[in-house]
């Protein structure tokens, strides 16, 4: 067992810990900055994984611009300090979906790879990471952004003033 | 300078230069304040601080130690762990951004060859564009965690704005990334450090990206003014709605800690702002002419720092002469000039680009150049203006959707007051004088 898998399991540990925080706790605020360690762990994960212009891209857009824009929506909303209760839901059913969701997935991932050993593919830099984007998954990639403008356009004529 | 020259200092070395670059933030903080405080008062014809030291040096200093013997208070509606957490949030990621500063070349210390220079990443710029988006929440959670109304909203809007200004900022640098063909500050700096040689211009176009990118330049510029949250741009803190915006109810070594961030964020956007635009450590045209030695040894430091003060300079210059813009204005500003611009001149450049690497005849260049030029210009002279005329018995466009009073307003005298006038007796000077007697 080498470092890296030692640096890889104690991040993962911290992202799933975090992330059973984020469902768990009753406040509001506090529940988006667990999502903050969820998703910084995971920027880890890539750190690690020799991904830099992946890892920095997470922290950049997901941390610093997401989870910001969702806790700028919680406090335009209400955002009280301390917890509340009234917008507990039961929890089996989120609970039941969320384990059968990630057990499906782990089976289908230990079935397909069992103890075969990938190696670790060349670092991730930011001309490979065009390379791959922009020749081979061009197509899906574009399709995103028309997806982002559908969301874009909906908004405006959501927020749009009747005349 | 290649990356592979980072990475193999030893660990007191490592050390040095992190204590190094604390203590010179720390001092550029301390000599910003003052700075700060004695331009804008020349500005405004006074004197500014002279008391302390020399010049009143010291000024900013015995502010600091008199805020560390101030009470610490805790607001009892406040959440306590956030609370505590925010602003140390705002002066790490403001710290840790400075790490990727190029501040000279290679130079040999202790009998090592190290760069000045913390560290280097192939995606350095991403790294302090990171740290800086961390920061913001170091402000949404100061505002929030107070459990007050004022700071709530000044957090509220530093997280809108700062988000905004960020786009705009990541966007400028983009055509930086673009020219330079890489993401490391040093090779960044080293990319600006030669003119560019352009097949069908006779002389080399100058490296200071600030010139050969002047749009991206005075784009990164204003954004960085909104990301730092300064005037005409402060709106997270304007006092005169906000009271003191996201920190009114911090005090003591908390209130110190977040000053600290502003000033440490203001040194960093303008180290940037050096490092990618006005040639890093290199030292400008004419004093180039005097031979190679100006860019060795302590020199580099020099210019470095020279540049940075001109840059902080701006920044108090922009203060002491501009009011404050309105909320809806700063995001229109931000979203609806900046953005667009900066992808136009993205792709303009990007355009350029190619054109450069590909082999057409330089006469089909300059057509399509023009033909370019053409059709910019039609799209902006047939432009459809949106200011629709009112119709005849509606209310007139108010000025960005939000009632305004109208700018000649008239008060109507009240039908109060006319009453009591109409009441009153006339009365005379002389009667008056005799029933005081």
């Amino acid at each position: 067992m080498t470092s890296a898998d030692i640096l890889l399991l104690a991040l993962g540990a911290v992202a799933i810990g975090a992330a059973f925080r984020v469902v768990r706790t009753s406040h509001l605020v506090r529940a988006g900055l667990w999502l903050v360690v969820t998703l910084g762990a995971v920027a880890g994960v890539y750190l690690v994984l020799a991904a830099e212009l992946v890892a920095w891209v997470q922290v950049l857009l997901y941390v610093g611009a997401v989870v910001v824009l969702l806790l700028f929506a919680v406090m335009l909303t209400r955002a009280p300090i301390g917890a509340s209760a009234d917008l507990d839901r039961p929890g089996w059913a989120g609970a039941l979906v969320g384990g059968g969701a990630a057990l499906g997935l782990g089976a289908l991932f230990v079935d397909g790879y069992r103890w075969q050993k990938v190696g670790l593919p060349a670092p991730g830099t930011a001309e490979a990471l065009g390379a791959q984007l922009f020749q081979h998954w061009v197509l899906p990639f574009e399709v995103l952004s028309v997806l982002l403008l559908a969301a874009l356009v909906g908004a405006i004529v959501v927020s749009r003033p009747e005349t | 300078m290649n990356l592979d020259q980072f990475g193999n200092d030893p660990w007191w070395l490592i050390l040095i230069k992190v204590v190094a670059i604390f203590a010179f933030l720390v001092v550029m903080t301390l000599f910003t304040i003052w700075y700060e405080r004695r331009v804008v008062a020349r500005m405004q014809h006074r004197p500014g601080p002279n008391r302390h030291g020399p010049f009143g040096l010291l000024q900013s200093l015995a502010d600091g130690l008199k805020l560390a013997f101030k009470e610490d208070i805790m607001p009892t509606l406040a959440d306590k762990v956030v609370y505590f957490f925010a602003p140390v949030i705002s002066t790490v990621t403001a710290f840790t951004a400075f790490s990727v500063m190029p501040l000279g070349p290679a130079v040999r210390l202790f009998g090592h060859s190290t760069p000045l220079q913390l560290t280097d990443t192939s995606v350095a710029v991403l790294v302090v564009l990171a740290c800086s988006s961390m920061g913001v929440y170091g402000v949404v959670l100061a505002g929030w965690a107070s459990g007050s109304t004022y700071p709530l909203l000044g957090a509220l809007r530093s997280s809108a704005q700062m988000i905004s200004y960020e786009v705009a900022m990541g966007l400028s640098i983009v055509a930086v990334f673009m020219t330079a063909n890489s993401m490391s500050t040093s090779q960044i700096v080293d990319a600006q450090a030669h003119g560019q040689e352009v097949s069908w211009l006779p002389f080399p176009l100058p490296g200071w990206y600030a010139i050969l990118l002047l749009p991206s330049f005075l784009i990164y510029f204003v954004s960085a003014v909104g990301e730092t949250n300064r005037a005409p741009f402060d709106l997270p803190e304007a006092e005169s709605e906000l009271v003191g915006g996201f920190h009114t109810e911090y005090s003591s070594l908390k209130f110190a800690l977040f000053f600290l961030a502003e000033y440490i964020n203001m040194v960093t956007v303008s180290a940037l702002c050096t490092t990618l635009f006005l040639g890093g450590w290199r030292a400008p045209w004419p004093v180039t002419l005097l031979g190679s030695g100006v860019n060795h040894g302590v020199f580099p430091v020099i210019w470095f720092s020279i540049k940075v003060l001109l840059l902080l300079f701006v920044f108090v210059w922009l203060r002491g002469t501009l009011p404050r813009l309105r909320y809806d204005q700063f995001m229109r500003f931000g979203w609806k000039i900046l953005l667009p611009l900066n992808l136009v001149w993205i792709l303009l450049l990007a355009g350029v680009k190619v054109m450069q690497g590909s082999a057409v005849p330089a006469g089909r260049k300059v057509l399509i150049i023009a033909a370019v030029a053409v059709v910019a210009l039609l799209a902006v002279t047939l432009w459809p203006s949106r200011k629709a005329e009112p119709k005849p018995g509606e209310l007139p466009p108010q000025e960005g959707g939000f009632p305004v009073p109208p700018l000649d307003l008239a008060v109507p005298p009240s039908p109060h007051l006319k009453r009591i006038e109409a009441q009153r007796e006339p009365v005379s000077v002389g009667a008056d004088s005799e029933e005081s007697s």
